[in-house]
């Protein structure tokens, strides 16, 4: 079992990843991996009262991450990970080296962003930044929810759809 | 039940999922003429930031005091819950139904959170498995 989801999505732990995934996938933990999170008490509390009981969160900053992505990953029960931007998944693929695949769940429009899918708008760093993660061995697709067809990053990029 | 006595300032924000908020706040309308006492927001195709930013918006704007959510672990009500931790006036009430929605619009309780309570209290007893026969 073991991480079953690499996935970005800036609203970190949310009804999509508790519900949408966590339920067909009987997820059994998430690791969330965000550097202003695992450094504050508060908003642990905040993330860890919106996951159901039967999961289990961890918290982790993206260096604490790569340290212990060996124990995650080799958890028996199903997981999710999760970043809220792309720089700290690409930070984390580099230092791993043993992510196969990643999901675009949601990076929503903010000044500089434009938009590729409905819930994925993308800076041109960005966009750089998801052509390194492919570049590196990783396979990068656009999906919110299980039942969506999965994008890939080439059909993403090109943005010719909504 | 005329329109008119359903006139005033919204009591509180209905927000959640897709149109979650709208459907509950309609059905509202259609049952008692009050959906005016409720503000319809939705999460879809916001960023966490704009989501808090639009709620603490429409409290400002509004004065309401309240805030009903969808799910405990949605988007919505952790946005919801950092707003209620800096403002102890403010009460979150996750897991909203429409029997929480029309106990809540009719209260004349003395306070926003006493009202809040007791339409949690009549939304969790509504929902019931119905026995056959």
């Amino acid at each position: 079992m073991g991480i079953q989801l690499y996935r970005i999505d800036d609203r970190l732990i949310h009804g999509q990843v508790v519900v949408g995934w966590g339920q067909p996938h009987n997820i059994r933990f998430l690791v969330l991996v965000d550097d202003l999170v695992a450094s504050s008490d508060w908003e642990k509390e905040l993330y860890r009262m919106a996951v159901p009981p039967e999961m289990e969160i961890y918290f982790a900053d993206v260096d604490a991450a790569i340290r212990d992505h060996a124990r995650y990953a080799s958890d028996p029960r199903p997981g999710i990970l999760i970043t809220g931007d792309i720089a700290s998944m690409l930070r984390l693929v580099r230092g791993v080296k043993a992510i196969g695949s990643v999901n675009l769940g949601g990076i929503h429009h903010r000044a500089g962003r434009a938009e590729k899918v409905r819930y994925v708008f993308l800076t041109p760093d960005e966009e750089d930044q998801l052509r390194a993660l492919e570049a590196s061995g990783v396979e990068v697709t656009a999906q919110d929810v299980p039942s969506a067809r999965a994008r890939p990053l080439t059909e993403v990029l090109e943005g010719d759809f909504k | 039940m005329s329109e008119t006595e359903g006139a005033g300032k919204p009591k509180a924000i209905v927000v959640g999922h897709g149109q979650f908020s709208a459907g509950l706040v309609s059905a509202v309308g259609q049952i008692c003429g009050l959906a005016d006492k409720l503000v319809v927001l939705s999460n879809v195709g916001q960023t966490p930031q704009d989501i808090e930013a639009t709620l603490r918006d429409q409290l400002a704007r509004t004065g309401a005091r309240v805030i009903f959510t969808d799910l405990p672990g949605g988007s919505a009500t952790i946005a919801a819950r950092r707003i209620a931790r800096e403002n102890p006036d403010i009460v979150l009430v996750s897991g909203v139904n429409l029997a929480t929605l029309l106990d809540f619009v009719f209260s004349s309780a003395d306070t926003p959170e006493e009202a809040a309570r007791a339409a949690a209290e009549r939304g969790k007893a509504s929902l019931i498995v119905i026995e056959r026969g």
